[in-house]
């Protein structure tokens, strides 16, 4: 089965992952992108009927702890690598638009 | 004697006998970093004044005999993704160009306690997406035994600064290879160990399934060595083991004659470097002479493991990576931004290089509806059946050889142009990462006077066996002491 992935359905992707790209990179990512999911196409030859995707690696117990508040780093602190701060809030444009 | 080439063991010895101070060797260290390093490349950001500020700290405490660990006043590089407070930590994007983190990462916090002495961050691939150190957003870094060559990666900063005697000791990242792959590149020896043995807080996450913090070194008493110092449960890293930690380096002289060597069949194809083939085949016998039994055994789903990492890959990248927009930390571009979601558009589309958006594409991709049964949980199946082989191999055998790369490090610019040719360089090192179980490089001869690296793969939480018979191999060859002129 051979996929293509034409510059819509890059654009499509790159909106998903809020990445602004130009028309000429998705020109470049549309070739690139199909000969590597062809490749990945390789696992249809694997049968996986009755095997369980993995899910855990290491310890699969539920890790608990008391629910106490402890100290953290402090709000100035915290905000020395916001771009832009004012009040004790991280500084942001509209984030709910009137569309 | 020439103190940047001395193994942790050899200036341990020194410093505490006070022939050597740390002082003297940090400062060692960081003059022949301004030296050579201008050619190699290795150091995104030398920490000169709080090495010197640590070593002085180191000499207190020898002096005063007191707290004396093998690292205390022992110089080493940090690969830079991992936190470090108030030193830059990159991941060698643009993204992250000016951030320094407010805090450190465990690893970090348990190497400043034990004394040892961070010399500086070193270069790698962007968020150690690559295996060339290429995708670098500041500079390639250059493989010491020939700088026309790539030093491997994503580690590769960290395994050029082992290999051209700019660190005694590297700590790196290995999520498909990062750590073995360079190492092998290099001439180093470098541990993936089990996953889950070394805590990721403070790492910046690539694959938070695969992701493991490992030690670079100038053998494997020194990766033990400095292994014991970093692994441990972490109440801030949930998947970290409840187990203690093994004295490694106590039983590293055990005999290993009573164990089985696997040679897995489908590591050893077409395709292969004649030098590197030979240089297994020595090493095989090596292990022959040694007393080790040696079984071929199967791991049929190999030829998987490569796009089996690779969808993993970028479906957690593409999520892990979500946090880089521009609003709490690191590059912002707001320009014009009429709402929140321009400032994400823009910045991450300056301050990603190509493979990242590549990786955060294809991952959006295999996890978007309509694709995620056959991409991304179909890997996780396979991957399912990538774990089950290693299983059953080691069933029947304690430990497996294979190369770490079919090729010795190739030319800088060789493989840039294509992005699944250079995915194929990793073929003999992503397996592991899946199946969470450890392994070590470490060097095994030449090939065109470019260094040839082996790798052993060990049963989950047996990182003990790894160490013994790496050192085995290392106490009958000296492939591993020998170093490049750098010219």
């Amino acid at each position: 089965m051979t996929q293509t992935i034409d510059t819509k359905t890059v654009q499509h992707v790159a909106y998903l992952v809020r990445l602004g790209i130009s028309e000429e990179e998705a020109q470049t990512f549309s070739g690139q992108f199909s000969s590597i999911i062809d490749y990945f196409n390789m696992l249809n030859e694997v049968d996986t009927d009755n095997i369980p995707p993995a899910s855990d690696i290491a310890n699969a117990e539920n890790v608990l702890r008391e629910d106490v508040v402890k100290p953290s780093m402090s709000r100035e602190e915290f905000l020395k690598n916001a771009p832009q701060s004012e009040r004790g809030y991280v500084k942001v444009p509209t984030v709910l638009g009137d569309e | 004697m020439q103190l940047t080439n001395l193994t942790i063991c050899e200036a341990h010895e020194l410093l505490t006998t006070k022939k050597i101070s740390s002082v003297e060797l940090t400062q060692a260290m960081l003059d022949r970093i301004h030296e050579v390093d201008t050619k190699v490349k290795s150091y995104v950001t030398v920490t000169d004044d709080l090495a010197l500020e640590q070593a002085r700290k180191a000499d207190e405490r020898i002096a005063k005999g007191e707290n004396v660990t093998p690292l205390t006043g022992i110089p080493f590089s940090m690969k830079d993704c991992i936190s470090t407070r108030n030193v830059r930590t990159t991941c060698s994007s643009k993204i992250l160009e000016n951030y320094v983190p407010q805090y450190n990462a465990t690893v970090t916090d348990k190497l400043a306690d034990s004394g040892a002495v961070l010399v500086g961050k070193t270069n790698m691939d962007e968020f150690g997406m690559g295996s060339s150190c290429e995708n670098s957003a500041f500079f390639n870094t250059h493989n010491p035994w020939n700088l026309d060559h790539v030093p491997g990666g994503s580690s590769g900063g960290a395994a050029a600064s082992m290999s051209a005697s700019l660190a005694s000791f590297a700590i790196g990242e290995d999520t498909g290879g990062s750590v073995r792959m360079p190492a092998g590149f290099c001439n180093v020896t470098g541990i993936k160990p089990t996953y889950g043995r070394v805590s990721r807080y403070g790492l910046i996450a690539l694959v938070s399934s695969f992701d493991c913090i490992g030690p670079l070194a100038r053998d494997a008493y020194d990766c033990a060595t400095v292994l014991e110092h970093i692994a441990g449960h972490d109440p801030k890293d949930s998947t970290t083991y409840q187990s203690p930690i093994t004295n490694y380096t106590q039983n590293i002289n055990q005999p290993v004659n009573k164990l089985k060597l696997g040679i897995p069949k489908e590591y050893f194809v077409a395709g292969m470097e004649a030098g590197v083939e030979s240089a297994m085949q020595e090493a095989i016998r090596a292990y022959e002479k040694l007393g080790m039994e040696i079984h071929e055994v199967s791991l049929p789903h190999t030829k998987y493991g490569l796009p089996v990492y690779y969808l993993l890959l970028f479906a957690e990248a593409s999520a892990n990576l979500a946090r880089m927009d521009g609003t709490r930390f690191g590059l912002s571009v707001s320009e014009n931004a009429k709402d929140v979601i321009d400032i994400y558009l823009q910045t991450r589309h300056e301050g990603f290089g190509d493979e990242v958006k590549r990786r955060i594409m294809l991952g959006a991709y295999a996890l978007s509806a309509g694709y995620y049964d056959a991409y991304y949980l179909k890997a996780q199946k396979v991957r399912t059946l990538l774990r089950r082989d290693f299983e059953t191999a080691f069933a029947s055998v304690d430990i497996l050889l294979a190369p770490t790369c079919p090729t010795t490090a190739f030319k800088l610019g060789e493989k840039t142009s294509d992005p699944l040719e250079m995915y194929l360089s990793d073929i003999y090192v992503v397996s592991t990462n899946p199946a969470g179980v450890p392994a070590i490089a470490l060097p095994a001869g030449f090939s065109n006077n470019m260094p040839v690296g082996m790798q052993l793969i060990g049963k989950h939480l047996d990182e003990q066996t790894l160490f013994q018979v790496a050192h085995a191999y290392q106490q009958v060859t000296d492939w591993h002491k020998r170093n490049p002129e750098i010219s």
